[in-house]
């Protein structure tokens, strides 16, 4: 017999002091999660006549409690989906209560389980940690209190659940939550509120349970109801990010955008974070009326007194109490894409309303989810965890995490795909802003390669003349330019007339001449930039010697192996012609001859390739070593 | 904001706000899908709220099937021409040649051609790259997982197996050209929510909303109103009076009404809270298939 606990007389208007609460249920699976969330439902009378009526039905035919409801089929659902492959991270439930309003997420158990509890965790301020009162901890508890801690959740209940299964055993109780507590004093929990429950039965749910007389604390609803998380966000530093510039007509210019945390007055002093200028506000405009205050939370739209330059992206903070702003800094990042992290590949991230190029620039170690232990790692795959260093290509303005959640995470996008690919969470600044002095950092081949997303090289382009050389790496350098890479171009033609215009062509000014095109090449690397060279450099010697100045791995060989007869029937400048009519000595493939390489990187133009060929088959070298990425509208991208 | 509003409302219509605004600032050509109903009410004032000063910047459209409530086009144009906005309205022309109608093609044909297909005609045909619904989690069950920024493909495909995970309030709005995407502000509000904040916020609703005695069939066990003289009456069928009112609002022959005298907003919302049926059960188009809902937001209905 079904009896709905009704809620008290209804009122029109909410008046509820509390704000809602958002919380996330977790645990594994046949905890009793949706049991527990289908019986909140009932008993707040949300379950309406016909889904109730459904609900018997299901019942009698899948529940597994006999001829009574199965509260679980009120929620579930999730699983079935699951099976056929549609992606479900967190399903939300309403309820709510004269007293206050509730959004649950709740997360289907199994594999995605990190990337699912912290999708559903970003959101919520307590974590229910459901427990199977007859199986105790598991490794699974283990993980998702720690999932919890990572988020920044700092309240949480551990719902003892099917105590009725133990005979409502208070000592089995208490041993579960004195293990808890040994283990949660590892994590950043500030509350923790262990309830012996029977989600079937509805012991401690909303009403206290007759059957614990040993447990003297409240039920798990009241404790909800009452439960203050608030981060007192209102009186923290003020942070807001500008969303959209509000330009109605030429006199009014406003910014509008949520307030992250902080109370602001008409009058207070603000300071654009990155740029460091100052103003003051003039007015908070809503449709109903200026505002006289507002406070975190609230979606504004400010004038300010003075003629600011701001746009989407900035960050308005208060002036004796601003975030960091850099362009590298360390984070927690939980991996949520099938597609590997790749350091140094270049990410986009968007943190606030700012979306900038981003790359990870070190991986310092994967964290083992259970214990919190320190992993070593190459890279993160899906549901994983690691501590990293960022770099993005022009600085932005943050707060740790765990001092603000709004200002502290952001997202990784995939370039390529578009997907989501990790969640981050900011852990500190790695160096000051721009702003200040940096006097003193040496920057190094690193730190300039850094900011162009992609690893310098020299293309060295050897081959006789004419065997098309320069055509091929023009067509290369034209390709790397339209992805946004940062390249140069060197031959003959640059070269002989200036920095070797006193170089003839003898044997040792030949030498000397591959030298300081080596020297040359080796300090764009430095720079940071691809270079490309095309000399006919026939000897191997000089090209060893080349490959022997620079970093292992950036001397890249190319043997551009046209056949002589093709290089003699094309001869574009004459000069075959000449050397064969004696004129010119010494001419390579006619008085001297070719030494071709013995293991270049890359043979290209052979058999009949053409230039084109040749380019992308040059292209996909450097991809697929990681010299640059293997998306092309990096170009566009950029100008976000 | 005004100070009458709970925290609770207050902080749903500051995400809401955030929401629209994210969508104005990062997509090229959002428009607002604006079904007349309650929720696209809430969605339009919301809207109004959040560029305040400026107009919303970006268009209404309406997807017309024609069958809707005579009412319910009087009270669009008159709601478009308070918020001073840029109405579109689209009908799916090769559908009503082709002679689709609610009663001679039934109802998923109905609503298949004329709203999904013609959504899909629209957005192709202004080339919309991000679109607003009024959709809430909490109609139904199987809406509980969705995404409030859900992409779909060139071809207005979902794939449900390749959704983007929703952090903070981070939304990856990336799309590759000629996708796009459905964008529901209202995600988090319930229906309660949204007629509190109606009354609070005074916003005005179509009048179908309230009692008022209106000629009726009964047809399947739900009360049909007849709305005008398209309406095939069975022979001996005589419309009866009664004091009804409608929960939901769609093509005036597929929504069913309800027995009711809250003939104004506060009576209603008190007999909404003692109410114990749920909203869809108004609407016809759900119970054709179970699991409907699923299928109709892979074509591309919300
Ligand atoms: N005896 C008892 N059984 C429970 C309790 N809570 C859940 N169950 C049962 O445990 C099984 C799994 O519950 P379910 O809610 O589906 O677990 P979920 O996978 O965590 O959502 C079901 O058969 C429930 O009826 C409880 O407090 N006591």
């Amino acid at each position: 017999m079904l009896e709905a606990v009704h809620a008290e007389a209804p009122t029109l208007i909410e008046t509820a002091a509390l704000p809602t609460l958002r919380l996330l249920t977790c645990g594994s699976v046949d905890d009793g999660k949706s049991t527990l969330i289908g019986r909140l439902l009932f008993e707040q009378s949300l379950i309406l006549d016909d889904q109730l009526a459904a609900l018997e039905r299901d019942s009698r035919r899948h529940g597994t409690d006999g001829d009574n409801i199965d509260f679980a089929l009120l929620v579930d659902g999730l699983e079935a989906e699951r099976e056929q492959g549609i992606t479900i991270d967190v399903a939300y439930r309403y309820v709510s209560t004269p007293r206050r309003s509730f959004i649950i997420a709740d997360t289907p158990g199994h594999e995605q389980y990190t990337r699912n509890m912290a999708t559903g965790a970003s959101c919520a301020d307590l974590a229910i940690l459901l427990v199977d009162a007859r199986k105790g901890l598991l490794t699974q508890t283990f993980r998702h209190a720690a999932i919890v801690s990572l988020t920044g959740i700092r309240h949480v209940v551990l719902a003892v659940n099917k105590i009725d299964l133990t005979g409502f055993d208070a000592a089995g109780f208490e041993k579960i939550v004195a293990d808890f507590k040994s283990f949660a004093a590892n994590l950043t929990f500030e509350t923790i509120m262990p309830i012996p429950i029977s989600a079937r039965h509805g012991d401690n749910v909303s009403k206290k349970s007759a059957n614990t007389p040993w447990y003297d604390g409240p039920p798990l609803l009241d404790y909800l109801e009452t439960m203050d998380v608030s981060q007192d966000l209102a009186a923290r530093p003020f942070r807001f990010a500008v969303q959209w510039v509000n330009r109605p007509h030429l006199d009014f210019r406003g910014f509008s955008g949520t307030i992250a945390s902080g109370t602001v007055r008409p009058g207070d002093d603000i300071v654009v974070a990155g740029s460091g200028r100052h103003s003051r506000i003039a007015r908070i405009v809503a449709a109903d009326g200026d505002l006289n205050s507002a406070t975190a939370g609230d979606a504004v739209t400010f004038t300010m007194v003075d003629e600011l330059d701001v746009a989407r992206g900035d960050i308005l903070c208060d002036p004796k109490n601003r975030p960091e702003v850099s362009d590298q800094f360390a984070a927690h990042l939980i991996w949520m894409s099938g597609d590997k992290l790749i350091p140094g590949r270049s990410y986009l991230l968007k943190a606030g309303t700012r979306t900038v190029p981003v790359a990870v620039t070190e991986l310092k170690h994967r964290l083992d989810v259970n214990t919190l232990g320190k992993l070593p790692a190459k890279t993160l795959s899906l549901n994983e965890v690691g501590v990293c260093n960022l770099a993005t290509t022009s600085p932005i303005a943050f707060d740790p995490y765990k001092d603000n959640h709004t200002t502290g995470a952001f997202i990784l996008i995939d370039r390529a795909t578009n997907a989501t690919a990790a969640a981050g969470l900011i852990a500190h600044g790695l160096r000051r802003a721009a702003n200040i002095h940096r006097q003193g950092l040496s920057v190094g081949k690193q730190d300039r390669s850094r900011i162009k997303h992609h690893k310098p090289a020299v293309l060295w382009f050897t081959g006789l003349s004419g065997s098309g050389k320069s055509t091929i790496a023009n067509l290369v350098e034209a390709r790397l330019y339209g992805r946004g890479v940062h390249t140069i171009l060197l031959d003959g033609d640059n070269v002989r007339h200036g920095l070797n215009k006193d170089l003839g062509f003898t044997e040792v000014d030949r030498v000397e001449n591959i030298r300081r095109i080596g020297e040359v090449a080796k300090l764009m690397t430095d720079a940071g930039v691809i270079a490309l060279c095309s000399f006919i450099s026939p000897f191997r010697a000089e090209r060893a010697m080349v490959r022997d100045l620079l970093a292992k791995g950036e001397f890249i060989e190319i043997f551009v192996d046209t056949p002589l007869e093709t290089c003699i029937a094309r001869d574009p400048k004459g000069l075959y012609k000449k050397a064969m009519a004696g004129e010119i000595a010494n001419f390579t493939g006619i008085g001297q001859s070719y030494e071709p390489p013995e293991a270049p990187e890359l043979i290209v133009a052979h058999q009949g390739q053409t230039a084109e060929q040749a380019a992308a088959q040059v292209i996909s070298l450097l991809t697929a070593e990681g010299f640059i990425d293997d998306i092309d509208d990096l170009g566009d991208d950029w100008s976000i | 904001m005004k100070s009458d509003v709970s925290p609770h409302l207050r902080r749903l219509e500051s995400e809401s706000i955030f929401i629209l605004r994210e969508v104005a600032a990062e997509f090229e050509r959002p428009v607002m899908l604006y079904s007349i109903g309650k929720d696209s009410s809430v969605m339009l004032h919301l809207a109004q709220k959040a560029f305040f000063p400026s107009k919303p910047p970006f268009p209404l459209l309406h997807v017309d099937t024609t069958w809707k409530f005579r009412e319910m086009i009087t009270f669009r144009d008159e709601a478009v021409k308070r918020a001073g906005m840029e109405l579109l309205v689209h009908i799916n022309e090769e559908g009503l040649a082709r002679g689709v109608s609610p009663f001679t093609s039934g109802s998923s044909v109905h609503t298949q051609v004329m709203k999904t297909e013609g959504l899909r005609q629209a957005l192709d045909f202004w080339r919309f790259d991000a679109a607003f619904g009024g959709a809430r989690r909490d109609e139904e069950k199987s809406r509980a997982k969705e995404r409030i920024f859900s992409h779909r493909s060139a071809a207005h495909a979902w794939d449900p197996r390749n959704q983007r995970p929703e952090l903070w309030q981070l939304f990856n709005t990336r799309i590759k050209a000629g996708e796009s995407m459905r964008v529901f502000p209202l995600s988090n509000w319930t229906e309660l929510d949204v007629w509190d904040y109606i009354l609070a916020e005074n916003i005005p609703v179509v009048p179908l909303y309230f009692a008022k005695k209106r000629p009726v069939v009964e047809r399947d066990g739900a009360l049909i109103m007849v709305d005008d003289e398209r309406f095939p009456l069975q022979p001996g069928e005589v419309p009866r009076t009664e004091s009804v009112r409608f929960r939901t609002l769609g093509c005036y022959p597929l929504t069913g009404a309800i027995r009711s005298q809250a003939a104004n907003l506060p009576e209603m919302i008190a007999e909404m809270r003692a109410s114990t049926t749920s909203e869809r059960q108004g609407r016809l188009i759900d119970h054709d298939e179970s699991g409907s809902m699923e299928k109709k937001k892979r074509e591309g209905y919300f």
